[in-house]
């Protein structure tokens, strides 16, 4: 697991790297002659210890495991030998209520899966279904969806670098960056009328368009938002304790990373350019202009600088959808599939009755099934849906990306310390809605 | 290779049981197809109980931007058992064992098969067959019962137990079960 010098090593003007590649957190004193030394102790002799191992057991209550997951841990003083990860505390069976569910009934659930990612996952599932149905989304819907997906990568991350921060000891950025999330939930609370929760798509369209006014609230967070990552980037990036207790731990190289299939900030970290918004489009995300942040050492400072470019990538984006949101209808006009307006549904009979047929029966998809994959923040998130023609799936999969990054974790934590094994699980970013399920 | 269908641009291939390990090891290694990245592994039960069960890979080749699908079809009637891809792809270990907890299917050669999302002492059966009602197939008040019977001393299961050597200090009746094989993890 060898890591690579980089600047911030010699920024932090350690005295080098001990074994596991970490800076060296050795004190300097100025020494007679006035030169910067660093101390020199004598080494205490270790004191003769029983070499049994010792077990701990991490969770499924502790504030540092972000959730239910538990983690029996086998110790070797305080080295980890060993980690046996159990989930599922929260498992509440989303799949199988989904077949018992029709498809717009399905998207709140989508919701509550990756909490921090709602509007993302309610695109993500209506990508799917419409590709199931053979439907084609409007252009003002597909920029409206982009703005949403990013949006919500946004408060994912946002979350992520404060609970990351908290967990290594850091106070302050967490609650300079709730503050930002806070503006993204006030905004979306004026556009859907839910914040966390937010059922934010229709199969078919959006639950709402956006109110008058909008954009140039979406312009004000876009304008002052990457200013805040910045101070959080002054604060964290060259910030010795926070190197110190994230460069090279948990490192994973390149085709380790792909072969356990890790993905998102995970498998980018690594080196590895996969992001499925530039190898599989969707949204046309092909036509923005955006970069792919890679890392080069896979450990969990890297993960922490893609993750930080990557919010940065997102305002880009984010501008460049606001500059292209053409006007036009947000929901397609087939009512076989869209509920008619609420006047019209009042006031005409046709409307009325497609309004019937709707809340009754629901859409029905031809037979067929289809995988959609976006990228969340977490990294690949696919919904697999089987139609066998009714208006209830057969099967609603879910594709979740941080159980399968969960499932790297004792490849990971094996031979560092007890301590970083909160680091390390920090950094994986994991949701334990969109683990159990 | 049984059928082939290209449908909404994704392809999907069902393959022989007895072939699949060998197919997807020469997708994974061939020079002109390195499908090297597992996205996901499930099975699909139908609601006519008529039709095979299907076992879904879900494939991507990360050099050349591909994606494929491949199924094993289970005749109803015949032991759910496939070929794990576990030796190929490291991320199927859980993934595996997701799919053996909610549809019962086995994964030969998978080294840990044990339940993932519910518990060791789960008995209802698999909560993602159809034939699982989707309340559960006890009631309310036994399903509760069941689960204030549960011995919170044993809470590990008899692997992480050899870690200290903590067998002689757990309750008579906790060792008789671990003795007997039974998890209590």
């Amino acid at each position: 697991m060898a890591t690579k010098t980089r600047t911030v090593e010699v920024e932090l003007s350690t005295t080098g790297l001990d074994k596991q590649g970490r800076p060296q957190r050795v004190p300097l004193v100025t020494d007679s002659a006035g030169n910067v030394v660093p101390v020199t102790a004598v080494p205490a002799m270790e004191p003769e210890l029983e070499a049994d191992h010792m077990l701990i057991n991490i969770g499924p209550q502790h504030p540092a495991t972000h959730g239910v997951l538990r983690l029996v841990l086998e110790l070797d003083g305080e080295t980890v030998v060993r980690c046996i990860p159990h989930v599922g505390y929260l498992h509440c069976g989303f799949e199988k209520i989904g077949e018992y569910r029709q498809y717009n009934q399905i998207i709140p659930w989508t919701d509550r899966e990756d909490y921090l990612n709602s509007p993302g996952n309610n695109v993500a599932f209506a990508l799917g279904a419409e590709r199931l149905f053979g439907i084609e989304i409007t252009e003002r819907c597909k920029v409206l969806r982009v703005i949403a997906m990013e949006l919500s990568r946004i408060i994912s991350h946002c979350v992520w670098i404060g609970t990351t921060c908290i967990d290594i000891g850091a106070f302050t950025p967490f609650l300079w960056i709730f503050q930002q999330r806070e503006r993204v939930y006030t905004m979306l609370e004026s556009w859907i009328g839910a914040r966390l929760t937010t059922t934010l798509t229709r199969v078919g369209g959006m639950g709402a368009d956006i109110p008058d006014g909008w954009t140039d609230d979406l312009a004000n967070f876009v304008r002052t938002f990457p200013k805040v990552v910045n101070e959080v980037d002054a604060m964290l990036t060259k910030n010795g304790i926070w190197v110190g207790r994230t460069v090279g731990l948990g490192a994973m190289s390149p085709d380790e990373a792909v072969n356990y299939g890790l993905s998102g900030p995970m498998v980018r970290a690594s080196g590895v350019a996969y992001d499925v918004r530039k190898d599989f489009p969707y949204l046309d995300y092909e036509t923005y202009d955006f970069d792919v942040p890679v890392g080069s050492a896979g450990d969990v400072y890297d993960r922490y600088l893609v993750r930080m470019e990557e919010m940065r990538q997102s305002v880009r984006i984010l501008e460049q959808a606001l500059k292209r949101l053409p006007d036009g209808p947000v929901n397609v006009d087939d009512h076989r599939v869209i509920l008619p307006p609420k006047h019209k549904a009042t006031s005409d009979m046709e409307s009325m009755i497609h309004h019937f047929k709707q809340v009754m029966e629901g859409p029905r998809p031809p037979v067929g099934e289809a995988y959609v994959a976006v990228e969340s923040p977490k990294g690949e998130k696919g919904y697999y849906m089987v139609s066998d023609g009714t208006a209830k799936p057969v099967r609603w999969r879910i594709r979740p990306p941080s159980f399968v990054n969960l499932s790297a974790i004792p490849r990971m934590v094996e031979g560092h310390l007890l301590s970083d094994v909160i680091a390390i699980n920090a950094s994986i970013d994991i949701v334990m809605g969109e683990i159990d399920r | 290779m049984q059928r082939y269908d290209v449908v909404w641009g994704e392809t999907t291939i069902i393959v022989d049981n007895g072939r699949l390990h060998e197919i997807v090891q020469w997708l994974h290694d061939d020079e002109t197809q390195r499908y090297d990245y597992l996205s996901d592994v499930t099975a699909v039960e139908f609601r006519d109980f008529e039709r095979p069960m299907e076992v879904v890979w879900h494939l991507r080749s990360l050099p050349f931007r591909r994606f494929i699908r491949l199924k094993v079809l289970l005749p109803k009637g015949q032991p759910l058992e496939v070929p794990s891809v576990w030796d190929i792809y490291k991320g199927a270990d859980w993934l595996e064992r997701e799919c053996y907890d909610m549809f019962g299917i086995k994964f030969a050669g998978h080294p840990d098969l044990r339940r993932i999302l519910m518990w060791e002492q789960y008995k209802e059966g698999f909560p993602l067959r159809k034939d699982f009602p989707l309340r559960g197939r006890f009631s309310r008040s036994e399903q509760l019962r069941q689960i204030l019977s549960q011995n919170p001393e044993a809470k590990y299961s008899m692997d992480e137990l050899s870690i200290v050597e903590a067998f002689d200090e757990l309750p008579p009746d906790v060792q008789q079960r671990l003795g007997r094989g039974e998890r209590v993890g």
